[in-house]
């Protein structure tokens, strides 16, 4: 019988602890997709963040490191330099990536390092149970926002592939989304271009892929690929940043 | 006769730690240990390495737990208040058994504190720091040919063990000059690291650098682990420089207090007092051998209000121990030990407490 569809190397068989409906265990499989088509597992090195994607290090096949909360980019940034012939590529949350870990992605972006930042973005904090996220919408309702974010307590929302793409280190950033069959192969798409960027040396990837929290949002899963589509892409526009 | 050159404490260490085949270093500047990464910065490159200003000590730090984890030989430097934003970092270094080298030259405290050299980050060296149950091994050399040769011994440390070790200067060792041997006798030890995530090539199982484990027995057990490597640790590499017999009075300090002293006890013979000095170079391990036998009373002399001596009462129950300090950057005056001396004397020399 023809094999027509398998699990890709890059993804290790343990089973994951996301949620129903979470949008986490899409993004990993694109990513290991994208390793196992350009042929790069041996010389691959994930490092997890903190937060939901923290048990990242089980999931896929390639060296793993487990970074401190937001710190990723400077892991990174050490293995990096060590071995430059390796594709290292960070695997981070809005709270890890734009709150506590603000300046790593920042400086990683600036000095043009040769690694590739995966950024899901799903407007909170999922692992600690639901607290309002730097990317939270204004009036999204959280447990730290019980009556919504307001732009005079809380402040505005920040875009980091917007922030990112005004530095001259950053080569390649891009904004996707895991809503739909056609912004999943787009996501897959950039991730693979962002991961050929490193290769070439071209200097520091960014893929911000869209996510849901199904969980956290209160939401069904159905429900929080709407509220994705109709409330975060018009806060988050899809799209390519830099190319 | 071997060629001697004079070098600075910083300069020295960064010169043992190319030697010792450190090829990264992961910094960022403050006083008064900026010459280790100036040093760093201009010879690094020279040695097929990198040297990277990080944008925060926060980042330095965890530069060296990502190039640590791919399996080189890394160092850090700073100062104590950078030392102090290093410790989440250090604490996932010792939680992920990571080999590595940290350099504090000790300056005053607590908060911005001030540049002038100090002692005060015993404690934070030597029992912690950061979260968690772990220790460093911590080395206090106190000439800067010493500071040369443990920067070499501390990289073969730390990849025996797997876990940080901090050289503990002050900004007085950090900044004199001293003639060193220009040629290191000590070839570094360097041995094969299989666990490092240097890619698997797709010929072995992968390898994880982590210090998560959410199941308490299994995260007992690596603590348990851990714990017993400590206890080789502390078998294996306590290190004293003791110099007591005959004295009747003893004094005990590491790096430049240990100096000062040994001025001070140039003027206490001119006054007919015989007194020692016993010299923790481990502060972790601290040398508890070394006060074993001591059967006369101890003045513990530190740049701190009192931190050493707490171990050096544990070390020897059975004396009567002082504590004579300066902090702040004022440096401990060897007539002022002398007073102190000749004070803790007349108040009884009957040495068993």
């Amino acid at each position: 019988m023809k094999k027509i569809f398998s699990k890709p190397a890059a993804l290790s068989g343990e089973t994951r602890h996301y949620c129903p409906g979470c949008t986490h265990g899409i993004i990993h499989r694109i990513i290991a997709e994208a390793i196992d088509e350009l042929g790069i597992l041996g010389r691959t090195i994930g490092i997890a963040p903190v937060g939901c994607a923290v048990f990242a290090y089980n999931y896929f096949e390639c060296d793993m490191q487990e970074a401190a909360h937001g710190r990723a980019p400077a892991v990174a940034t050490g293995i990096k330099r060590v071995l430059p012939e390796s594709v290292v590529f960070t695997y981070q949350g809005d709270g890890d990536l734009a709150a506590i870990g603000t300046a790593e992605t920042v400086h990683a972006a600036a000095r043009g390092e040769n690694i590739t930042v995966i950024f899901v973005n799903n407007c909170i904090y999922g692992m600690t149970g639901g607290q309002m996220a730097p990317t939270s919408l204004i009036g999204q309702v959280t447990q730290t926002t019980p009556y919504g974010r307001t732009r005079e307590n809380q402040g505005f929302p920040i875009g980091i592939c917007e922030m990112i793409a005004t530095l001259e280190g950053a080569s390649f950033v891009k904004r996707c989304a895991a809503d739909s069959v056609t912004h999943v192969k787009d996501a897959k798409q950039s991730i693979k271009t962002a991961f050929q960027r490193q290769i070439d040396n071209a200097g520091f990837s960014i893929v911000e892929v869209l996510s849901t929290c199904p969980t956290n949002w209160g939401m069904t899963p159905e429900k929080a690929l709407e509220w994705l589509r109709d409330s975060m892409i018009p806060r988050f526009p899809l799209g390519s940043f830099k190319e | 006769m071997a060629e001697k050159v004079l070098m600075k404490g910083n300069e020295a260490i960064a010169y043992a730690a190319v030697h010792a085949g450190c090829r990264y270093f992961f910094g960022y500047p403050i006083t008064p240990q900026t010459e280790i990464a100036a040093y760093m910065a201009k010879n690094l490159p020279k040695a097929g390495g990198v040297f990277l200003q990080a944008e925060s000590e926060i980042a330095a730090i965890n530069m060296v737990y990502g190039a640590a984890g791919a399996g080189a030989r890394v160092m850090t430097s700073s100062s104590s208040p950078g030392i102090s934003l290093k410790q989440e970092g250090i604490s996932y270094i010792a939680g992920a058994d990571l080999p590595c080298v940290i350099v504090n030259i000790m300056r005053a405290g607590p908060g911005l504190g001030g540049i002038l050299p100090s002692q005060s980050d015993y404690f934070q060296a030597t029992k912690g720091g950061g979260h968690g149950d772990y220790h460093m091994i911590v080395l206090a050399p106190s000439t800067i040919q010493e500071m040369v040769d443990i920067t070499v011994e501390a990289f073969d440390l730390a990849d025996k063990y797997r876990m940080p070790v901090m050289i503990l200067g002050d900004g007085i060792l950090g900044q004199m000059m001293e003639p060193i041997e220009l040629n290191i006798a000590k070839t570094p030890e360097i041995i094969a690291k299989p666990w490092a995530t240097t890619g698997t090539q797709c010929k072995r199982k992968k390898n994880i650098i982590n210090s998560l484990n959410t199941n308490a027995p299994e995260l007992e057990q690596w603590n348990i682990a851990r714990q017993k490597r400590y206890d080789e640790v502390i078998a294996n590499e306590p290190r004293a420089k003791t110099d007591i017999e005959g004295a009747d009075v003893i004094f005990s300090a590491f790096g430049t207090s240990a100096r000062i002293c040994k001025t001070a006890i140039e003027l206490l013979a001119e006054k007919g007092i015989k007194a020692g000095l016993i010299r923790p170079i481990t502060l972790f391990p601290f040398p508890v051998y070394a006060y074993k036998d001591v059967k006369k009373p101890i003045i513990v002399v530190e740049m701190n209000h009192g931190q050493m001596v707490e171990d050096v009462r544990l070390a020897a129950p059975n004396v009567r121990v002082g504590f004579y300090g300066r902090s702040g950057g004022m440096v401990p005056i060897p007539a002022d030990i002398v007073d102190y001396t000749l004070k803790f004397i007349n108040e009884g020399l009957s040495e068993i407490v």
